[in-house]
């Protein structure tokens, strides 16, 4: 029950503070869930990484965390604390903003939140680089999989998978 | 923006819950490999019309000034837009509940391989693979902002204080958002 609480917690705070999309609180999630939860580093980045191949927004990933540390009640619990505050938030900026419209500040607003939001991303890189890039065949996966992000309109799902393979190819047989 | 708060809108075209419900669950379902912002828009604006282009802006940039994940944000505000409460809420289920099942399954095919060996060696290039992912969407995301000195700066500090001093989020947030606005304040832009 205490688990539950703290899973609540733990991620209602980060709803609130994910400005920006969810990625910027990958470093800060990181950090509270090796914390609290014992989630390893390379533990959180295989569940951050699988996350990716599914459909529909990119942090249903927290539902797996979830999971692994209370079961389904876990996954339930992380779903509504992690949509639910941000979603009341935005929710009611809509309704005051359709009553109160345009102002100068909300363009300086989102002018000002959109760096700070890029620099946590960045942040959120460095921590998933950090705990994914262990080797230098790693390290060329990477480098291969941004360039042909970058550079093609290919699928990331296929990036990620065709990534996987090639891996498991270089590291069981080379 | 609209007439009314919330409830049912004037505009002759105003969806049934279901028919919300089912076409945000098709984009949550369909939606493999990111992008969602570009499938609600096809959706809201030029599938079904149920959004000027201009609401459908207006609506993003609040999403994107909110905390909270974008795509998750412009489903509450424009189910609520079109069908107050209940459509905020249908819309956004429908958004996430396909991809929660997939995670799941995910998840417990993890928890029970863990220290499957042939699993962890896929897992390594998967995580390379969604590392790169995560740079290429940064940098995208970053756009412009690469290039302006200001916004270059604001990166780089909130970079250095989150990741090289380890500061917690909410202090880096209490930081840098005061200092930001300022920096961004009105009458410097226009």
């Amino acid at each position: 029950m205490s688990q539950l609480i703290q899973l609540a917690l733990t991620f209602s705070f980060l709803s609130i503070l994910a400005v920006g999309g969810g990625t910027a609180v990958l470093p800060e999630m990181q950090t509270l869930l090796a914390h609290q939860f014992g989630i390893g580093h390379t533990q959180f980045v295989h569940i951050y990484s699988f996350g990716q191949l599914a459909p529909g927004p990119n942090m249903l990933m927290v539902l797996v965390i979830g999971f692994q540390v209370a079961g389904f009640f876990g996954a339930a619990v992380v779903l509504l604390s992690f949509f639910v505050p941000s979603s009341i938030l935005c929710f009611c900026t809509g309704r005051l903003w359709s009553r109160f419209g345009e102002s100068p500040w909300r363009r300086s607003i989102q002018n000002a939140l959109e760096p700070i939001s890029i620099g946590l991303m960045a942040s959120g890189v460095y921590a998933v680089g950090r705990a994914s890039i262990v080797s230098p065949i790693t390290l060329g996966l990477a480098i291969v999989a941004l360039c042909f992000i970058l550079a093609t309109k290919i699928n990331s799902v296929l990036v990620i998978l065709g990534s996987g393979l090639i891996g498991l190819i270089f590291l069981k047989y080379l | 923006m609209r007439f009314q708060a919330g409830g049912v809108t004037p505009q002759s075209i105003s969806p049934s819950l279901y028919d919300l419900f089912i076409q945000f669950l098709i984009i949550g379902t369909v939606s493999f490999g990111g992008g969602i912002i570009a499938y609600e828009r096809i959706l809201l604006v030029d599938k079904r019309k149920w959004l000027s282009s201009d609401e459908f802006m207006g609506y993003l940039a609040i999403s994107q000034t909110m905390p909270g994940l974008n795509s998750v944000n412009l489903s509450v505000l424009a189910g609520d837009h079109l069908r107050g409460i209940r459509g905020a809420v249908l819309a956004t289920l429908g958004l996430i509940f396909p991809g929660s099942l997939f995670v799941l399954a995910m998840g417990i095919a993890y928890a029970k391989n863990s220290d499957h060996p042939l699993a962890n060696l896929i897992l390594v290039g998967v995580a390379a693979g969604a590392c790169g992912l995560l740079a290429a969407i940064t940098y995208r995301i970053g756009d412009q902002h690469w290039r302006k000195p200001k916004s270059l700066a604001m990166i780089v500090v909130t970079f250095g204080l989150m990741s090289i001093a380890k500061l917690a989020l909410p202090i880096v947030l209490l930081i840098m958002v005061p200092l930001a606005i300022y920096l961004y304040r009105p009458s410097v832009n226009s």
